[in-house]
């Protein structure tokens, strides 16, 4: 699983790369996750179903990532644009 | 005589300057601070906006690219590579839909009538802003976009703006691009049959 974030200047950037089958490394994941959210990241995970229709889901912390996900991007939390 | 005024000279020079420096200082020290926040903050905000870098912008862009060709499917890459736009249609349906653009308002519109409907003023600003800027590239935007309204599309609308279409965004552009859209699905249909 890899941990990706978009950002300025850079387009995305690679935060953490672990297996969560592993301990230690599902650990890392752990932090990883939780040090984004902190900083005001939405976490979202693309998925692709069974017909084929991409999709993301916006996932809370780390449980609600799917064990079989390969991604998980990171983004600035939405805010209203000019009024 | 002429040796001893120029000693003189030095010494008072010198011990002018020792009383005045603490003041000096201080002074250049308060003009900085007024050139940082006050008149002058201005132009230090226009400097750094000057440290963009075209060629670290246009990398950025292209690795944003390929990570929004990754995520969406090969009809929606296809549109937004060929139109700079995509079209993701509401949850509930195809009675209405949203025009995604790189750091405008989203367009919401019904795709029978082609109505106009809302704009949604939404911004991801990185507040870390590296390089001095808090806009994602152009291709990232449109994927956090695709991402919010896919995931939730309840709570992006929540979190955006609504104005009447055209506050932000030209409607003749926006009928423009729906005819472009239009015609390009048509195209599409005919090459794949």
């Amino acid at each position: 699983m890899r941990f990706l974030r978009l950002k300025p200047g850079h387009g995305e950037i690679v935060l953490a790369e672990g297996d969560v089958e592993v301990a230690e490394e599902e650990r890392a994941l752990i932090e990883a996750f939780r040090r984004e959210l902190d900083a005001g990241m939405w976490a979202a995970v693309p998925t692709e179903t069974n017909d084929g229709r991409r999709e993301a889901e916006l996932v809370k912390s780390f449980a609600e990532v799917p064990r079989d996900a390969e991604r998980v991007i990171f983004f600035p939390r939405a805010a209203g644009g000019a009024s | 005589m002429l040796l001893g005024l120029t000693t003189a000279m030095l010494v008072l020079s010198a011990l002018v300057w020792e009383l005045g420096r603490s003041r000096v200082t201080a002074g250049a020290e308060r003009l900085r601070a007024r050139a940082r926040g006050g008149v002058f903050g201005g132009v230090f905000a226009v400097t750094r906006e000057l440290d963009y870098d075209p060629g670290r912008e246009r990398r950025a862009e292209q690795r944003a690219r390929e990570l929004l060709r990754s995520c969406v499917n090969q009809h929606e890459w296809a549109m937004y590579r060929d139109l700079g736009f995509l079209r993701v249609y509401g949850a509930s349906g195809e009675r209405y839909a949203y025009l995604l653009y790189p750091h405008k308002p989203i367009v919401s519109y019904m795709p029978r009538t082609g109505a106009l409907l809302s704009e949604y003023c939404v911004a991801f600003p990185d507040h870390s802003r590296p390089y001095g800027s808090a806009r994602l590239p152009d291709s990232d935007d449109v994927l956090a976009k695709w991402m919010a309204l896919r995931a939730d599309e309840r709570r992006l609308i929540a979190d955006a703006n609504m104005h009447l279409p055209g506050r932000q965004v030209d409607p003749q552009r926006v009928r423009r691009d729906l005819q472009r859209l239009a015609r390009w699905e048509r195209e599409r249909m005919t090459r794949a049959a």
